[in-house]
C-alpha cells in the first residue's frame, strides 16, 4: 500500500512487534512445509524406519501447533486499528 | 459378539441424542441463551468435517497400502490451517462482509455477480461431491456388514442397499430439519454446528480408544508397538517425493475448495477470531486423528487374515479382540464421520443448487419477475429441502449404481482433484484484481475437462465414455493424448499427474484470457471490494435509486424474508433515514443493504437480479466509476469548480475595473466642472462688479456710456440667472419633484416651436425635416418635450464643426413610440467620450465657450420622467441622438 504514502515509517514498538507477528505468521506454513518434506531427503542410502519417521513428523507437527498458538494469541486484533491491517495486507 | 440388534438399538439412541443436541441448540440459540454455541472450540471442532468416514476407516487402509503416506491428507490442512494470515482470514472476511452462502456464490459474487459462474462452479461440486456422499454411505454400510457377519443369531443377511436407504433417507431428513430453519444461509446453523461438534468428539474419542487399545492393550507398549511396525511390511518409509508433495497440495487445495469446508469454515464463521484458536487447535486435531493410524495398521496386519478388508481394521481389530463396546464405539465415529459430511455437503450444496440453479430458473419462469403471486420464501425454503433431498438420493444412487467396490474408494483423492479447480479463482479473485469472470470461466471449464478425462472418467475403467484402447493408446492412438500421461508424461502416479495437469492449465488458461480480456464494471468494483477487503469492508455496485418503489421493494423482502423480518428492516431503514412509517426512501446505501440482506437468503446473484428487476438495472452509477477510477474524477471536478469561479471573480473583476474607470472619469470631469463653474459665475460677475464700479466711481458718464455699462451688467446678470435656472431645473428633475404638464399636440407642432426657439433654419445652420412625416399625434409634456430639442438643436447649432452644418431631423412610428432622430453632419462625438456626455457638468470640447455642460444631463431626466429616453446613436456620420417617447402612456398620466 506504499502508494498511499500516509503510512507512518515509524511505529510504537508494540505495533511493530505485531506486524512482525504477522509475518511471522506468514512464514510458519513454508517453515512447516519445509520441514514435512525433509524425510524425503533421507532417503538417499536406504529408506529410513517408517517409526522414526513417525516420531519426527509428529514431533514436527506438535512444535508447528505450539508455535502456531503463540503467533496467533500475539497477531494484530480487529481492535488494533485498521491501519495496522492495511499495512499488513499481504500482495 | 455384539447383536445386530444392540448394535440397531445403540445407533437410533446415538441418533436420537443428535437430533436433541441440534434441537435444544437451535432453541438455546433462538432465545438467546447459549454463548457456549459460539465459542472458537465449537468451530474448530465443527472443522472437523474435514475427517469423512473416508479417512476415520480409510487412514488406517491407506496406511496399509502405502505406509506413512496417508499423513499427507493430514498434512495441507495443517499447513493451510497455521498460515490462516494468508487465505483463511481473507476468505472469512470477504464471506462475512458479502454475505457470501457458499464457495459459488463466492466466485460468482467475485466475478460481477455471474450467475453462468455459479451454476458452473455449482455442477462441478455436485459431480465431485456426490460419489463422495456414496462413499459415505459405503463405509456405513460396510461397517454394518462386519457386525452383521460376527453376529451368530442373526439369520437373514441384512441387505445392503436397505441400510444404504435408511441410513440416506434419515440423513436427508436431519438435514432438512436442521439446515433449512431460517432461510438465510448466512444465518448460523446452531444445531447443526453443535451436533457436527458433538460427532467431532465421538470419532476422535473413539479412534483415540482404538488406538489406546491397540496399542497399550494389544501391544503392550509404545515400545512393543514400535517392534510390531519395524516387523511389518510397512517398516520402511517408503513414499515417492511427487505423490508426497503432490498429495500435501492437494489436500491442501480441497481444505479451501470443498463446498462442506467452505461452509463451516467460511459461511458458519461467528467470529473472525475464531480463526486464531483453530489455527493451532484444527491441527492439532488432526495430529491426534493420525497419531494412532500406523500402529493400528501394523498391528491389524499382523493379527488380522490376509483377506480382510484394511478399510475397516478400526472396527474388526476390536471385534477380533472380542471388545464389543469398544466396537461400536468405533462404529459410531464411523458412523458420525459419515453422517457429519453428508449433513453438511447437503446443505452446502444444497444452498448452491436451490441459489444458483433453481431460484433463477424459478424466477425465469414466473415472468422474469419476483411481483408475480406466490411465495418466493416458501420457494426458495422448498428448493432447498428438495435439493438436499436430491443431493442425498444421488449419492444414494451414485452408491447402488457403483455397487461399492474399489472404484469407489478411490474416489475420494479423485473428488479432491475435482473441486480442486476452483482454487485458482478462489485465489485469484482474492489477491488479483485483474482477474476476470472470462478468464475465471475458461480456467474452470479447462481443468474440469481436464480433470474428467485423465481422472474421473479412467476411474471407473472400461467403460463407454473412457474405453480401455483409449487409457492405454490415446484418443485414436494418439499417444501423448493419453488420459494418464498427458504430453508424454508417463510414470507419475494418476492422482498426482491429474492434479498437476489440471491446476497447472486451468491456473495458465485463467491467468492469461485474463490478461487478454476486459472486465465489466460490475467485475471491477467486485475486485476491489474483494482484493481490498481490509481497506473497505463495503459492497460494491450502488443502485441508482429513484426508479426503484419502495412498497414492491417491501412486498418482494416480504416474500423472501417473512413478513416480521422484512418490516422490522424496511422500518429500521426508515427510522434512520428520519421518516415516520414503514417504507424508507429507496436510496443507494438502502438498495446496496437490501440486497446484502436478500443475497443471504437467495445468493448474491438472484438478489442482485431480483432488485434489478424492481430498480431497473443500472447497477453502476457514475459515482461507483468515478471511485473506481480512483480520486481524479473529483479532481478534475474539484478543477473545473474552480475554474469557473476564477472565471466569475475576472468577471467581477472586470466590472469593477470598469466602474471604478467610470467613477475616475466623472471625477475628472466633476473637477473640471467645478472650475469651469466657478469660471462661468466668477466671469459674469466679475464684469457685473467691475461695470458697477466703474458706474459707482466714475464721475460724468455719458448717457449712452451708462446704458452701455448698465445693459452690460444686465446680461450678465440674465447670463448668471440662466446658469442658476439650469441648475436649479436639473437639481428639481432629479429629484423627481417636477410638475409636468400633458398635453395633447402633434408632433409637428412641438418641433416647429422648438425650431424657430433654437434660431431656425438658415444658410448658416441647415436643419433638414420631413414635415409630411411628423403628423403624429401625442400626449405628454409637450413644453418639456421642446426643452429638449431645442437644447438638441442648439448643441448642433453651437458645436458642428462642418463646413455647411446641416441638422437631419426624423421621426418614425414604433409600436406606441415615437423615434426622433436628431443627426448632424459634423464630426461627431468621440467613442470615449459617447458615455459620458449625458452625465453632468460634462462638456465636449473646452474650446467653444457655450453651456455649462448641464443641457444633455436635463434632457436625459426630462425624457426619464415623460417615460421615454434619448441616447446616442452610434454608427452615423456626425453626431446622431435618438429621442424616443411614448405616444400616450397610462402610468405616465398616473404619474401626471
Amino acid at each position: 500500500m506504499s502508494e498511499d504514502g500516509r503510512i507512518p515509517v515509524f511505529v510504537e514498538r508494540k505495533t511493530y512487534r505485531r506486524r512482525r507477528m504477522a509475518d511471522a505468521a506468514r512464514m510458519l506454513p513454508m517453515l512447516g512445509a519445509m520441514l514435512f518434506c525433509l524425510p524425503l531427503l533421507w532417503a538417499i542410502d536406504e529408506e529410513p524406519r517408517t517409526a522414526l519417521t513417525m516420531f519426527y513428523l509428529f514431533l514436527v507437527w506438535v512444535g508447528l501447533c505450539v508455535v502456531s498458538a503463540v503467533i496467533s494469541a500475539h497477531l494484530p486484533t480487529e481492535a488494533d486499528n485498521s491501519q495496522t491491517e492495511d499495512q499488513t495486507e499481504g500482495p | 459378539m455384539a447383536s445386530l440388534n444392540a448394535l440397531a438399538i445403540v445407533c437410533v439412541l446415538y441418533v436420537v441424542v443428535l437430533f436433541s443436541v441440534a434441537f435444544a441448540a437451535d432453541r438455546a440459540a433462538l432465545h438467546g441463551r447459549g454463548a457456549w454455541l459460539r465459542s472458537p472450540i465449537v468451530y474448530t471442532l465443527s472443522l472437523s468435517i474435514y475427517c469423512t468416514a473416508w479417512t476415520f476407516y480409510g487412514a488406517v487402509g491407506f496406511a496399509v497400502r502405502s505406509g506413512l503416506e496417508y499423513v499427507t491428507i493430514y498434512l495441507g490442512p495443517t499447513l493451510i490451517m497455521i498460515g490462516w494470515w494468508w487465505t483463511l482470514r481473507k476468505m472469512v472476511r470477504v464471506g462475512r462482509s458479502q454475505r457470501i452462502t457458499s464457495i459459488a456464490d463466492l466466485i460468482s459474487s467475485r466475478y460481477g455477480k455471474s450467475n453462468t459462474l455459479a451454476v458452473f462452479v455449482t455442477l462441478l461440486a455436485v459431480i465431485g461431491t456426490t460419489p463422495y456422499i456414496a462413499l459415505q454411505l459405503q463405509s456405513v454400510t460396510l461397517s454394518f456388514q462386519i457386525f452383521a457377519e460376527n453376529d451368530l443369531l442373526q439369520r437373514q443377511t441384512v441387505s445392503q442397499q436397505s441400510i444404504a436407504f435408511w441410513v440416506a433417507g434419515g440423513l436427508a431428513v436431519f438435514t432438512i430439519l436442521f439446515g433449512t430453519r431460517n432461510l438465510d444461509a448466512n444465518e448460523r446453523h446452531h444445531g447443526v454446528v453443535m451436533a457436527i461438534a458433538l460427532e467431532a468428539v465421538v470419532k476422535l474419542f473413539a479412534l483415540l480408544a482404538v488406538g489406546v487399545f491397540v496399542v497399550w492393550g494389544l501391544s503392550g507398549g509404545i515400545g512393543e508397538t514400535l517392534a510390531r511396525i519395524d516387523a511389518s511390511p510397512i517398516k520402511n518409509f517408503e513414499v515417492s517425493g511427487s505423490r508426497w508433495v503432490g498429495l500435501t497440495m492437494l489436500s491442501a487445495a480441497a481444505f479451501i475448495c470443498l463446498p462442506r469446508m467452505f461452509q463451516v469454515m467460511v459461511v458458519e464463521n461467528e467470529d473472525e477470531s475464531h480463526l486464531r484458536t483453530a489455527a493451532w487447535a484444527f491441527p492439532a486435531y488432526l495430529m491426534a486423528m493420525s497419531l494412532f493410524v500406523v500402529p493400528i495398521a501394523a498391528v491389524g496386519l499382523e493379527k488380522l487374515p490376509s483377506a480382510s478388508n484394511p478399510d475397516l481394521f478400526v472396527l474388526t481389530l476390536p471385534l477380533q479382540e472380542g471388545q464389543d463396546g469398544l466396537a461400536i464405539l468405533s462404529f459410531l465415529g464411523g458412523f458420525s464421520s459419515a453422517t457429519s459430511m453428508v449433513i453438511v455437503a447437503a446443505i452446502a450444496l444444497s444452498t448452491m443448487v436451490s441459489n444458483h440453479i433453481v431460484m433463477p430458473i424459478w424466477l425465469w419462469m414466473s415472468g422474469g419477475t419476483a411481483m408475480v403471486s406466490g411465495d418466493v420464501r416458501n420457494v426458495a425454503l422448498l428448493a432447498r429441502r428438495i435439493s438436499i433431498a436430491g443431493i442425498v438420493f444421488l449419492g444414494y444412487l451414485y452408491f447402488r449404481v457403483s455397487g461399492g467396490g474399489a472404484a469407489l474408494a478411490a474416489i475420494g483423492l479423485i473428488s479432491f482433484v475435482g473441486v480442486a479447480q476452483f482454487l485458482p479463482a478462489l485465489m485469484g479473485g482474492l489477491f488479483w484484481r485483474g482477474a476476470n469472470r472470462v478468464g475465471a470461466l475458461a480456467g474452470l471449464v479447462t481443468g474440469a475437462a481436464i480433470w474428467l478425462y485423465s481422472l474421473f472418467l479412467p476411474s471407473f475403467g472400461d467403460t463407454f465414455l473412457m474405453p480401455q484402447h483409449v487409457i492405454e493408446h490415446g484418443p485414436l492412438g494418439i499417444d501423448w493424448l493419453r488420459p494418464q500421461a498427458l504430453f508424454g508424461t508417463e510414470g507419475l502416479d494418476p492422482i498426482v499427474h491429474a492434479f498437476m495437469w489440471s491446476v497447472f492449465l486451468n491456473t495458465l488458461v485463467f491467468l492469461v484470457v485474463s490478461l487478454l480480456s476486459f472486465p465489466r464494471p460490475v467485475e471491477r468494483l467486485q475486485g476491489a471490494q474483494f482484493v481490498n477487503v481490509f481497506q473497505h469492508s463495503g459492497t460494491a455496485g450502488t443502485w441508482s435509486g429513484g426508479l426503484a418503489q419502495s412498497e414492491d421493494l417491501l412486498i418482494m423482502s416480504q416474500r423472501i424474508m417473512g413478513p416480521a423480518e422484512a418490516q422490522a428492516l424496511f422500518s429500521e431503514a426508515a427510522k434512520r433515514q428520519g421518516i415516520a412509517g414503514l417504507l424508507p426512501e429507496p436510496t443507494p446505501d438502502f438498495l446496496q443493504e437490501l440486497e446484502r440482506v436478500l443475497s443471504g437468503s437467495v445468493g448474491a446473484a438472484t438478489a442482485h437480479a431480483m432488485i434489478s428487476q424492481i430498480v431497473g438495472g443500472a447497477t453502476v452509477s457514475v459515482e461507483d466509476l468515478m471511485a473506481v477510477a480512483d480520486e481524479t474524477a473529483q479532481i478534475m471536478e474539484y478543477s473545473s469548480r474552480l475554474e469557473a469561479k476564477t472565471e466569475e471573480q475576472a468577471r467581477t473583476a472586470r466590472q469593477l475595473r470598469e466602474a471604478n474607470d467610470k467613477l475616475t472619469q466623472l471625477s475628472v470631469q466633476k473637477d473640471a466642472f467645478l472650475s469651469q463653474i466657478s469660471h462661468e459665475l466668477r466671469t459674469p460677475m466679475t464684469s457685473i462688479r467691475a461695470f458697477s464700479e466703474i458706474m459707482r466711481d466714475t464721475e460724468g458718464l455719458t448717457e449712452d456710456e451708462q446704458n452701455k455699462y448698465s445693459s452690460i451688467i444686465h446680461d450678465e446678470a440674465v447670463r448668471l440667472t440662466r446658469l442658476l435656472d439650469d441648475l436649479l431645473d436639473l437639481s428639481v428633475l432629479e429629484n423627481a419633484q417636477v410638475l409636468l404638464n400633458w398635453q395633447s399636440g402633434t408632433l409637428e407642432e412641438v418641433l416647429d416651436r422648438a425650431v424657430s426657439a433654437a434660431g431656425g433654419s438658415d444658410p448658416d445652420f441647415q436643419i433638414d425635416r420631413l414635415p409630411q412625416r411628423e403628423h403624429f399625434e401625442l400626449r405628454s409634456d409637450l413644453d418639456r418635450l421642446a426643452q429638449v430639442f431645442i437644447n438638441l438643436i442648439s448643441n448642433a447649432r453651437k458645436y458642428c464643426d462642418a463646413k455647411d452644418p446641416v441638422l437631419k431631423i426624423r421621426a418614425k412610428r414604433s409600436d406606441d413610440r415615437l423615434i426622433i432622430d436628431f443627426i448632424d453632419n459634423g464630426s461627431g462625438i468621440p467613442m470615449d467620450k459617447q458615455t459620458l456626455i449625458f452625465e453632468k457638468f460634462s462638456r465636449i470640447g473646452e474650446t467653444k465657450a457655450g453651456g455649462a455642460g448641464l443641457g444633455l444631463a436635463i434632457c436625459r431626466e426630462v425624457m426619464a420622467r415623460l417615460s421615454g429616453a434619448i441616447t446616442y446613436l452610434p454608427g452615423q456620420k456626425g453626431a446622431a441622438f435618438r429621442v424616443t417617447v411614448p405616444i400616450d402612456s397610462p402610468s405616465v398620466k398616473a404619474a401626471g
